[in-house]
């Protein structure tokens, strides 16, 4: 059944690579999207009876963070008929294989016990998610790609030396072979803090660059500038979660051998800057794909500073990691959708977006609205709730700080998108024959509809669901 | 013959890596290096089952021979041009290995060994190496040498995977991956265009992306 999860996938990239050339190629990736999120869910629902000694098996932390990665992928399967259908002219094998890759991958990290496993998955979403940076086949997506294989490839090897460095300390601690994430818990209190310590340091710049925490982010704006929007929200949405949540398992070590606080330290340091240089490079922002690359910094920032809080943030940095999912998905496929139609990514040339595409145009405004905040939609819960917890909890500086980073981000935002979409459109911008159609707009207003449910309704069974998933990174069984 | 010895040997080829300029010898280099690392695994074990003597022959194997092959490879494949200067020079990247060195001894010093390990290099060796691979990847400006760069790096980890590689081998193992990285990183720079899109594989000119 868990192994389903990541064989599935695996298997429909491999009848997409044997299909004949040609756009029903593009038909694989939803109907493999819709059943892997299937699988989750039953997955998730039969989650209580387990084998205990599983190489593989999915727990509440897991469960949560696949099932939103899983939803990502499935608004984004739903929309690429529709896309690759402009782009007849490319051969979509290595595209769906890529996607579908890292699909099975994502679910070999959501469900992976051992550290080492879970390692190997991340490094290999990362290879797999590649040949999609490379979409656009010319200069400058070929730069952006050899920066992100780069950066990413050198954190990579840190994480590796951070979890070998995790594992000493185990080996120290008398535990040997298989080194179980819950096995490693159970036991931290045997291992030696100074190297768990060094490890986590290396494993949160490791992981970190990978999330495009500050200042390893800096493979971010140029991958996510480069790359078609499809694949920017692939990014932001999917392999930017695993590695929040490979970072996370290693975290619950830390807490359960009593580190707790000296790793809190770290993530609200970081997330903190992480917001604080999003804002700086989002003032006067001339390229609207950059722009959305340090909103996801932004946001990473705000995941690692919720965690760092502790208590009650924990949850909501959870739940966020879910809204800001979705609303960079909505973000992310309607600045594609807007791109097109003016054949430029430059705000110069952009204008009046609203009323040219009007569908595409509002979902753009509602998206900007929901990422910086504005309640009823998800965001606002859980930026809310991390910043009360954060001033209720005794941590007034970072609390404040965290809530004056956040206005000023709305304002810089605010100054560039707005003039995108208001006004009319220049007479002197191009216009391309791409309209908003059905397909390029649904998944869109799915994505909406669903972080506007989740701002203001969350179902029973989710709610227990992240209650566990915050237990678990806690460091408690 | 104590692997502190073939330690020392190893952190003295990070010097040399640092000190030249000539990309077909600091490859040389890199894969002496990797023929050291495979001679170090055979000198901690006392008897060789069959899994150590795989694991040294695929060292030696891929760190040695297949990857600087493809690198010798890709040297030919370029076309013969002037090398760029580094962004750094090489006096102050000498300096700057020696002051990695010295915190790496510090760091090092923090972190209590195993009963069994007590009184290797082990620990200073792996943080210099990845030191001084970071410094390599972040001060030159050719693609292959920061490619090298990142192999030294990866020498670094599995330096250190050294210490583990008794009771956890299938972790170890988990280590290749990071070659395969190397090879695809390679495989990019000869398809690829790094070479034919900018006429050099100069990354300085992979520049137009900037804020």
């Amino acid at each position: 059944m868990i192994l389903a999860l990541i064989y599935m996938p695996l298997i429909a990239a491999a009848i997409v690579w044997f299909m004949k050339p040609g756009l029903h190629r593009a038909r694989v990736l939803p109907v493999a999207g819709v059943l892997h999120l299937a699988l989750v869910l039953v997955a998730l629902t039969r989650s209580s009876h387990l084998q205990p000694d599983a190489w593989f098996r999915l727990d509440a932390l897991g469960g949560w963070m696949l099932l939103v990665v899983s939803t990502i992928f499935t608004l984004c399967s739903l929309y690429a008929p529709a896309y690759l259908a402009l782009r007849m002219e490319r051969n979509f094998g290595v595209f769906g294989v890529a996607m579908l890759g890292f699909l099975g991958m994502a679910s070999l990290v959501a469900t992976s016990r051992h550290p080492g496993v879970l390692w190997v998955g991340m490094e290999a979403t990362a290879l797999s998610t590649t040949p999609l940076l490379y979409y656009n086949k010319n200069k400058r997506s070929l730069e952006a790609t050899w920066k992100y294989l780069l950066i990413c490839s050198v954190g990579m090897a840190l994480a590796l030396l951070g979890t070998f460095f995790v594992a000493y300390a185990a080996q120290q601690g008398g535990l040997g072979e298989p080194i179980y994430i819950d096995r490693l818990v159970a036991n931290a209190g045997a291992m030696p803090t100074p190297w768990l310590k060094a490890g986590f340091v290396l494993l949160l710049v490791g992981y970190g660059t990978k999330m495009g925490l500050a200042p390893m982010h800096t493979w971010k704006p140029d991958a996510y500038g480069e790359t078609p929007g499809i694949v920017g929200t692939i990014l932001a949405g999917g392999v930017t979660t695993m590695a929040f949540l490979s970072l996370l398992r290693f975290f619950s070590i830390m807490a359960a051998a009593g580190l707790g606080l000296f790793c809190r330290e770290l993530l609200v340091g970081m997330g903190l800057l992480s917001m604080a240089w999003a804002f700086v490079f989002m003032i006067r922002q001339g390229d609207l794909r950059r722009l959305l690359a340090y909103s996801s910094v932004e946001h990473m920032g705000i995941l690692a500073f919720g965690v760092g809080i502790g208590g009650k943030a924990t949850l909501f940095a959870l739940f966020h990691v879910a809204a800001n999912a979705l609303v960079k998905s909505v973000l992310f496929l309607g600045s594609g959708n807007i791109v097109r139609s003016f054949s430029s990514k430059s705000l110069a040339d952009v204008s009046g977006a609203m009323r040219r595409l009007p569908v595409s145009g509002w979902c753009f405004l509602l998206g900007f609205l929901a990422i910086v905040g504005s309640p009823p939609f998800a965001p606002f819960t859980s930026i809310f709730g991390i910043a009360s917890t954060a001033l209720g909890g005794g941590h007034l500086m970072a609390g404040s700080l965290f809530l004056a980073l956040l206005a000023a981000i709305f304002t810089a935002m605010g100054s560039v998108i707005l003039p995108v979409l208001q006004g009319n459109p220049n007479p002197a911008s191009v216009r391309t024959h791409y309209e908003d159609t059905f397909g390029l707009t649904a998944p869109l207003v799915l994505a909406l509809a669903l972080a506007l449910i989740l701002g203001t309704w969350l179902p029973g069974p989710l709610q227990s669901l992240l209650a566990r998933a915050a237990l678990l990174v806690e460091g408690q069984p | 013959m104590t692997p502190n010895l073939l330690l020392a040997a190893i952190m003295l080829i990070n010097f040399m890596l640092v000190a030249s300029s000539r990309v077909s010898k600091c490859i040389q280099l890199a894969a002496i290096q990797g023929g050291l690392l495979a001679l170090l695994l055979l000198v901690m074990h006392d008897h060789w089952p069959f899994h150590v003597l795989l694991m040294a022959f695929s060292t030696v194997a891929i760190k040695g021979v297949v990857i600087p092959a493809m690198l010798n490879r890709a040297q030919d494949r370029m076309k013969p041009q002037r090398e760029p200067d580094p962004y750094v020079g090489y006096t102050l990247t000498l300096v700057m290995a020696a002051a990695g060195t010295g915190l790496a001894f510090i760091l090092a010093r923090r972190l209590p060994l195993q009963a069994g390990n007590l009184g290797t290099l082990f620990v200073p060796a792996s943080i210099m190496a990845l030191f001084t691979g970071f410094l390599l990847l972040t001060t030159r400006k050719r693609a292959l040498l920061q490619v090298v760069g990142y192999l030294v790096l990866e020498n670094g980890v599995y330096l250190f995977s050294l210490l583990l590689v008794k009771q956890m081998p299938l972790l170890v193992e988990t280590g290749v991956l990071l070659d395969l990285v190397v090879g695809i990183f390679v495989m990019g720079i000869v398809i690829n265009h790094i070479q034919t899109a900018f006429d050099s594989q100069d990354t300085h000119r992979l520049a137009h992306l900037k804020d």
